[in-house]
């Protein structure tokens, strides 16, 4: 990627003080190679097809998304996407699991390269320093959906309308295609994921086929939706909030539906 | 809780030269516990250029600037309403915060929290308009969980997992209860984070070891602050007016290893599996002071907002993080 990639890492708007890190641990130069590495991933693998990414605005963004392959690579080929494709390059921030920043070597690779802990203070800040933020609202719900089900969004949690609304700050609507034929999933067994404190236990048969175990070379397409402004009372009641998260779930139901009529094959 | 505290204050007692022993200075006195420690010393320096310093410590004062009255008396002792009651004591800097975690757990507890509970009698009975307490962002606590930075609203919950913090805690939690006990008295809860300077606190012990040690697979990002600005934020805080909790932070965080880094000493990155069992045995066998939940500094944030400070107490750090950092080789002996 060379003389590119590193010219386009040095226009990504970073918050950096004089260490060259950022005060929630991004550091360029770890993030250099997750993102030639995922770079990759989106260029050559999945052969992402990206579409309306200018419509992404250059400030603080929440990027609203359908969740889906079992494992969240449907978030980096979208950090891919925003760095690869979009103008000016940025490199988006994701909230991880609190128990994974316990973990050695994880929770490092985490910080370094942009992620934080989920917890509300932080995506405040983040939006505040003009960040733009990765949110998948289905969560784990949405992930481990079986195939059957593929592209059918699940409840939206509410917190990203309460966190868009108190920081005034818009939302992108996201559809992902592609990822849902990655891991055939066939079935959930929620007694062993329950057993085994798992967030969930899929079954995949392609993972006993030698090769299996890698994703499905899928052709991944990413459609960025026009922008959506909310405003009214962060704290308002719960039925308040779920009319306008319905909003952006339609959105994205209807760019999900759309994108499928148009994709003329899963791998191609 | 201290008995004391439950009660109502007392009227304010007649200050009475005479009745006592103890003899007191002319007009208006700051009263300082721990003064003899490092961070007392740098603070009484300061005050003493611009008013009368009274300080208290156990310890013998070496190198006392002549016009600093210093009375080794014991926190719990009766002795320390006398220091109250000889001179006009106009505010209380509490530094006496007992840190060493060789002493007993009772002997701890004893003298943080029923030492300052007299401590906080004192004030009410003699209506001290002004009282600074240096807490420390360590009553937060190192988890995974935690903001990337803590507001003063955050739990206190850095005895969890550490019990040796309790009495941290709760002194700080006594200190808050002051400020609808005593309205009349502005209280200061001061809350910064890791002070380094010649101070042989836990932090800059930690940074003067060689190598020093890491836990693999982590590098949290920190905050420290030195300890020439956390005697500058003790002085904006004895201003009249100041009153409330501060986050203290010194210079731009950096990961734990950018300050190794500056130090220019190698590191020596350990398993948390391997570095909590060689740990707590050279623990016992007397060969380290540092016990072993303290690793969990070295491996979860524990960083906090300062914008409270900044604004409302007009604080702005002034040493750089190299010089911030490079101060602990000055205190090492």
């Amino acid at each position: 990627m060379g003389e590119p990639f590193r010219e386009r890492l040095s226009r990504v708007p970073l918050a950096l003080g004089t260490s060259g890190v950022d005060p929630f641990g991004l550091d360029p130069q770890w993030a250099k190679y997750v993102l030639m590495s995922i770079g990759m991933m989106h260029r050559k693998y999945f052969r992402t097809e990206v579409h309306g990414i200018e419509r992404v605005p250059t400030g603080r963004v929440l990027l609203i998304g359908n969740h889906s392959g079992q494992i969240p690579i449907d978030g980096t080929l979208v950090a891919a996407a925003m760095f690869m494709d979009a103008e000016p390059p940025r490199i988006v921030r994701a909230m991880v699991e609190k128990w994974a920043v316990g973990l050695p070597f994880v929770s490092l690779l985490f910080t370094r390269v942009g992620q934080v802990v989920g917890v509300p203070e932080n995506a405040t800040r983040l939006l505040a320093q003009g960040e733009a933020l990765l949110v998948f609202p289905e969560g784990v719900r949405g992930i481990a959906k079986t195939i059957d089900q593929r592209y059918q969004l699940t409840d939206f949690g509410l917190g990203f309308m309460r966190l868009a609304i108190e920081t005034g700050t818009p939302i992108v609507p996201v559809a992902v295609v592609g990822g849902e034929e990655q891991y055939i999933s066939v079935a959930n067994v929620d007694g062993l994921a329950k057993l085994l404190h798992l967030p969930a236990f899929p079954i995949i048969p392609q993972l006993f086929v030698p090769g299996g175990q890698f994703p499905l070379p899928t052709k991944y397409r990413i459609w960025f939706g026009e922008p959506m402004h909310f405003s009214g009372d962060p704290d308002d009641d719960d039925s308040v909030m779920e009319e306008k998260v319905w909003l952006v779930k339609q959105t994205i139901q209807s760019m999900l539906n759309r994108g499928l009529k148009e994709r003329k094959h899963i791998f191609w | 809780m201290v008995e004391s505290q439950t009660q109502p204050p007392p009227s304010p007692a007649p200050r009475s030269r005479t009745a006592s022993i103890i003899p007191g200075v002319e007009g208006p006195a700051v009263l300082v516990t721990g003064i003899c420690g490092r961070l007392g010393k740098r603070l009484a320096r300061v005050l003493h250029r611009e008013r009368a310093v009274v300080g208290v410590d156990r310890r013998p004062f070496i190198d006392k600037p002549k016009d600093i009255h210093h009375l080794q008396v014991d926190l719990r002792r009766k002795k320390l309403k006398d220091v109250f009651r000889a001179n006009d004591i106009r505010a209380v800097v509490h530094l006496g915060v007992m840190h060493d975690p060789r002493a007993s757990s009772a002997e701890h507890h004893s003298w943080n929290v029923a030492g300052f509970g007299k401590l906080l009698e004192y004030v009410a009975q003699f209506r001290v308009p002004k009282l600074v307490v240096l807490s420390s962002a360590n009553v937060y606590g190192p988890q995974p969980s935690n903001p990337q930075f803590l507001s003063e609203e955050s739990p206190l919950l850095g005895g969890q997992n550490f019990s040796d913090i309790r009495d941290l805690v709760e002194v700080d939690m006594l200190a808050q209860s002051f400020f609808w006990k005593l309205p009349e008295t502005e209280t200061v809860i001061l809350r910064p984070v890791h002070i380094l300077g010649t101070v042989h606190n836990a932090p800059s012990n930690f940074l003067r070891l060689d190598p020093v040690l890491t836990v693999m697979g982590y590098d949290p990002m920190a905050q420290v602050v030195n300890e020439a600005d956390v005697v500058h934020a003790i002085e904006l805080a004895l201003r009249p007016g100041v009153r409330g909790i501060f986050n203290i932070a010194g210079p731009e965080p950096v990961p734990l290893s950018r300050l190794i880094k500056i130090l220019g000493r190698k590191r020596l990155s350990v398993p948390y599996s391997l570095a909590s069992v060689v740990l707590r045995r050279m623990w016992a066998l007397r060969l380290t002071n540092f016990p072993v939940p303290e690793l969990d500094h070295i491996r979860f944030v524990c960083m906090v907002d300062d914008r409270r400070a900044r604004d409302v107490l007009g604080f702005t750090p002034r040493v750089p993080l190299e010089a911030t950092v490079l101060s602990v080789d000055e205190g090492r002996w």
